[in-house]
């Protein structure tokens, strides 16, 4: 925790300059109760958590509070990235230079995602997960597109489902500037299966919802792709 | 210390900071002047108490963020049901017609749930009839229902600005875990619809617009100078200080990867050229 709290402090410093006031910023985030990364890491670091039951723990430690949080999401980004990274090195076979345009940006995409995650946690980052793709038909349109759907809508479940369990209105902000984008990704990757299935009932229910998992639901579906452990008893809940 | 140039910092990432203390500038001049009198050790306590009220977490703050989405979605609501009910504008035979009733049939459910929650939780919502709206933004898109590449055009500035209007309003809903879910829960959802519109556009009926991608590229890719203030910000490449580009992917990519919040002045200054 120690660690991350001082990374933490140096993120917002380079971020803001704020600093430079007389006052730190740290306690003046502390008076202006905004919610601020640093001192919400050290409240959600001490708290006790709960409703883990389920989840192992063995294997590679998410850790706890926005830290766990932070790197649930790193994970799940590694998974994505470390897939588009096969689709674009191998793509199947037929595809189209368009279809190959947006694939290669989904990929882009998720390796911002993914270095942003391991750059922002820095020496709490957690280790490149090994991934298992066996399941997958690199040269066949159809099992990677249906894969790559699956992956967007987890991700996209995964997100909201985690967006309350966040303590940082700036980790939430940025969970949400990156949320967005696995939709508009879960979408075009739908059309391009069938056009027009970019929002169905599969994914939206009747009051016009997305799907919200919880990390161990998540986690539960992710892990027929992954090969390492992942310990996520610890986070919020 | 410098007071002002500390609010001036909160005000980039929350530019709403003078409207939470205060909605009057007016007023926040005046606050400077006092601040500028006082001790620096009186300062801290001065700021609690300002910011307490700033980002307080009450009631009445979850129903007015309530009722600001349901303005949101009438607008999209009565702006679809009108599209789709227009002869000639969407093609018929197209998988067009069904991808609009979609997305007007879930911005009806986005108003239902949103009335229903403003209820349960004791405001009372905001009440629009589709005569309040005018989609052509005082004649800016004097064709909007009868081009269907405008009519297009306006549907994914709407929906990019759901976007970011939603992702806009995610903290101050922070105190209301249920209420912040639902909201994220929709958030995604007008993404996907945004994300669809996009890719209509890019097709020749829809106005052949073909540089435009599913996601945001720069500072408005949608064609349409007059919704610039709807990507404002787009072009953003650090996020929490990390410069991502520097990560190893392009600076499109890098604007693309993360979409920007809009805060609730910008949203309600873009609603309200289409609200008579």
């Amino acid at each position: 925790m120690k660690n991350f709290q001082q990374e933490d402090q140096e993120l917002l410093h380079k971020e803001s300059g704020i600093l430079t006031a007389q006052l730190q910023r740290r306690s003046f985030l502390q008076y202006a109760g905004a919610g601020a990364a640093g001192i919400a890491l050290i409240a959600a670091g001490c708290k006790k958590d709960d409703g883990s039951e389920g989840l192992r723990t063995d294997g590679v430690n998410l850790g706890s509070g926005d830290v766990g949080i932070l790197n649930y999401a790193y994970a799940l980004e590694q998974l994505e990235a470390a897939f588009y990274d096969a689709v674009v090195k191998t793509p199947y076979s037929g595809i189209t230079a368009a279809e190959l345009s947006l694939l290669t940006d989904i990929r882009d995409h998720e390796l911002a995602h993914r270095e942003f995650f391991k750059k922002a946690l820095a020496t709490n980052a957690i280790i490149g997960l090994e991934v298992d793709f066996s399941s997958i038909n690199f040269t066949q349109r159809a099992s990677v597109l249906a894969t790559a759907k699956a992956f967007e809508d987890l991700g996209v479940s995964a997100y909201n489902g985690a967006g309350k369990l966040i303590k940082s209105v700036d980790y939430l902000v940025l969970a949400g500037k990156i949320v967005s984008v696995e939709a508009r990704h879960a979408a075009l990757i739908r059309d391009l299966i069938e056009n027009g299935t970019f929002a169905n009932s599969e994914v939206v229910d009747a009051n016009g919802l997305d799907k919200a998992r919880t990390p161990s639901e998540v986690l539960t579906i992710a892990s027929g792709f992954i090969k390492t452990k992942i310990n996520a008893s610890n986070l919020p809940s | 210390m410098n007071i002002i140039n500390i609010l001036d910092e909160i005000e980039k990432v929350d530019g709403e900071i003078y409207e939470r203390l205060n909605p009057r500038r007016a007023a926040m001049k005046s606050f400077y002047n006092f601040g500028s009198k006082m001790a620096v050790a009186a300062v801290p306590l001065a700021l609690g108490s300002m910011f307490k009220k700033a980002y307080g977490q009450t009631t009445s703050t979850v129903i007015d963020v309530l009722n600001f989405a349901l303005t949101l979605e009438y607008l999209e609501y009565y702006f679809y049901q009108q599209g789709a009910a227009t002869a000639g504008l969407i093609p018929v035979g197209t998988p067009a017609v069904s991808a609009i009733n979609t997305i007007r049939d879930h911005e009806l459910a986005h108003v239902n749930l949103l009335k229903g929650a403003i209820t349960a939780s004791g405001g009372t919502p905001v009440s629009f009839v589709a005569t309040q709206f005018d989609y052509t933004a005082k004649s800016t898109f004097p064709t909007v229902f009868t081009s269907y590449p405008t009519f297009l055009a306006v549907a994914q500035a709407f929906e990019d600005t759901g976007v970011r209007a939603y992702k806009g309003q995610a903290p101050a809903l922070m105190g209301s875990p249920s209420v912040l879910q639902t909201a994220l829960q929709i958030h995604s959802v007008e993404a996907r619809h945004a994300s669809h519109i996009r890719q209509m556009r890019k097709a020749p009926a829809g106005g052949g617009v073909t540089a435009l991608k599913p996601w945001i590229t720069g500072a408005n890719d949608s064609g349409v100078p007059q919704v610039d203030a709807v990507y404002k910000g787009e072009d953003n490449v650090t996020q929490a200080g990390i410069n991502i580009p520097s990560l190893g992917v392009s600076t499109a990519a890098a604007t693309e990867s993360f979409d920007e919040f809009l805060v609730k002045a910008d949203v309600l200054a873009i609603a309200s050229l289409f609200i008579k």
